[in-house]
């Protein structure tokens, strides 16, 4: 736990050691209100509610959070501090775990400061308080899934570029999982227990069920086991690939 | 004396290529080991599993009796290790990245801020604290690696190119702290500059294709040169022809080589039969046959000459190496 938070720590505050967190954060809010005010249509809608803002985190966390993931790893490696870390008194699930976590805080530092909407619209109207955290939640465990699969995929490469790629794709799969565009490929030739297994594994039917207000365990245990599962094999990847 | 690190058929393949093929070796307290070989000869790979980094492929590496892969945390902690090339955390300072490293180690308290301010201290960083290490000069930036690996007073200290990249004057610091942390400690340093090994290390390890091919202390390692206890005489031009006929006949020299005449002088290079000290007797006959010397001086060997002898090829017997 002590070696976890040592190493959550020291990756936190090296998001603000550079300009990284600043545009980061300055890109998030922005395409946040831009998504909500003018293609949700956040005003002309006459709903007192958060739902033009959230239905689009999906998207964007698509693009941005394997931009944060992208380097948890490959740069470790890249530049050799990997060798460095790794001959610290720190075990491996110790390095995993403390950097997503600190990457994790950071998303949640972002989706924190969206805040002057959730003020915005408690001045506009009367929104059911109740849905919009639960929806907070369920976007902050959305990103932390598509984290855990950008920290794993960035352990697979030295190269930044080809793990934002890879892991924005992978993702992409797991949003679009439960759409017609990725089923009708497996639809004819899979077995249908394959097919409905790829429509549960959608971030987008899971995500939209939080966002009605009901946090269902079913919902949570999806983003939380997803997450086990890719710091799980996070761990294997940093072993197989530290030396190389 | 304790010994703090122990390899014992210690393996790492990658693949079809054999870095590290079988090796044996123990390090006790207060010794200073240098590992040399040439380039791709596995210094870093056999430093790597030493240090918990990379997994062998069989054998095993105790470090203060515990195994790296069993109970690699513990061993860890036991351990101050400068990778090769020194990496640190670019976007850090000095004193933040030595601040991350001492709770790492588990430093607190008083003691934690008097093993930084010794390290500092000691490597002769204090002007540069709270500069990003990225912009730091390579000098620096191998002391700070170097603090890093000392910070918690590790009793095994393993050092890949301590002193690569470093100018004269920084190499002599490093050289010197070295030496005076050397006491209490197992000291691992790998190098390809062969000066270092004579100037710090009470024992040379010669590697080469993943395997030890001499161990001894630096003196035993110039005694496999040819030229060990060779003797350059001076004497005049005149009588150049007469003193080789002497010198030859002499029991104890192996072989007498006549250098360039210059000056109205000969220079002869007599190299010694078995390897002993020769200066005496040669100097004793040059003076009874009455032979006017100018100038005589033995030599130790140089220790670049013997690590060619000992790496280049297929390792050639001692004894075959001294009359080459």
């Amino acid at each position: 736990m002590r070696n976890i938070a040592i190493i959550a720590k020291r990756e936190f505050k090296g998001y603000f050691a550079t300009p990284l967190a600043l545009v980061f954060i300055v890109i998030f809010l922005a395409l946040t209100g831009a998504f909500a005010f003018y293609v949700g249509g956040f005003f002309s809608r006459g709903y007192a509610d958060l739902t033009p803002f959230f239905s689009y985190h999906p998207w964007l966390f698509l693009l941005l959070v394997p931009a944060i993931g992208m380097r948890l790893w490959a740069e470790e490696r890249k530049s050799g501090t990997i060798e460095l870390l790794m001959t610290l008194p720190v075990s491996t699930l110790d390095a995993v775990l403390g950097k997503f976590l600190a990457a994790w805080a950071f998303c949640g530092l972002a989706l924190a400061l969206t805040f002057p909407m959730w003020i915005t619209v408690n001045m506009l109207g009367d929104p059911d308080n109740g849905i919009i955290v639960a929806s907070y939640i369920g976007s902050f465990v959305m990103a932390g899934a598509f984290l855990s699969i950008s920290a794993c995929i960035s352990a697979l490469t030295k190269n930044q570029v080809i793990a934002f790629i890879i892991a924005a794709t992978v993702c992409f799969l797991f949003t679009m999982s439960g759409a017609q565009l990725v089923l009708n490929f497996f639809q004819g030739w899979a077995p249908e227990v394959l097919v409905d297994a790829l429509r549960s594994m959608s971030f987008l039917t899971h995500f939209q069920a939080v966002t009605q207000g009901v946090i269902d365990v079913k919902d949570v245990v999806f983003f939380g086991s997803l997450i086990v599962l890719w710091l799980f094999l996070n761990v294997i990847a940093v072993e197989i690939n530290k030396g190389r | 004396m304790a010994e703090m690190i122990a390899l014992s058929r210690l393996t790492k393949r990658f693949g079809p290529l054999t870095a590290v093929d079988g090796i044996d070796m123990k390090v006790s307290r207060g010794e200073v080991l240098g590992f040399l070989g040439p380039n791709g000869a596995g210094k870093s790979t056999t430093m790597k599993m030493v240090t918990g980094f990379l997994a062998p492929t069989s054998g095993t590496a105790l470090v203060d009796g515990m195994d790296v892969t069993v109970d690699p945390v513990k061993a860890k902690q036991r351990i101050g290790y400068l990778p090769e090339g020194a990496p640190c955390y670019g976007d850090m300072t000095p004193r933040s990245f030595l601040n991350f490293i001492a709770d790492v180690r588990m430093l607190s308290g008083k003691e934690r801020d008097k093993a930084i301010d010794e390290t500092i201290q000691r490597v002769e960083i204090d002007g540069v604290l709270e500069q990003p290490i990225e912009t730091l000069s390579k000098g620096f930036k191998r002391r700070v690696g170097l603090a890093q690996a000392i910070l918690h007073n590790p009793p095994v200290l393993i050092l890949d190119e301590p002193t690569d990249g470093l100018d004269p004057n920084q190499k002599h610091q490093v050289r010197t702290l070295i030496q005076e942390m050397a006491a209490d400690k197992a000291v691992v340093i790998s190098t390809h500059i062969l000066e270092e090994v004579e100037a710090v290390c009470s024992r040379a390890v010669v590697i080469a294709r993943g395997k030890i091919l001499a161990d001894g202390t630096p003196e035993d390692l110039l005694k496999r040169s040819p030229l060990h206890n060779a003797v350059h005489v001076r004497v005049a031009a005149a009588a150049a022809s007469s003193v080789a006929g002497d010198l030859k006949a002499l029991a104890v020299v192996g072989e007498v080589t006549q250098g360039e005449s210059r000056a109205g002088y000969c220079e002869f290079s007599v190299t010694s039969k078995t390897g002993a000290p020769i200066a005496p007797e040669v100097a004793a006959l040059l003076k009874d046959k009455g032979h006017p010397v100018s100038d005589l001086k033995t030599e130790k060997g140089a220790l670049d000459a013997v690590f060619r002898e000992i790496t280049r090829g297929p390792a050639k017997k001692p004894a075959e190496a001294q009359n080459a």
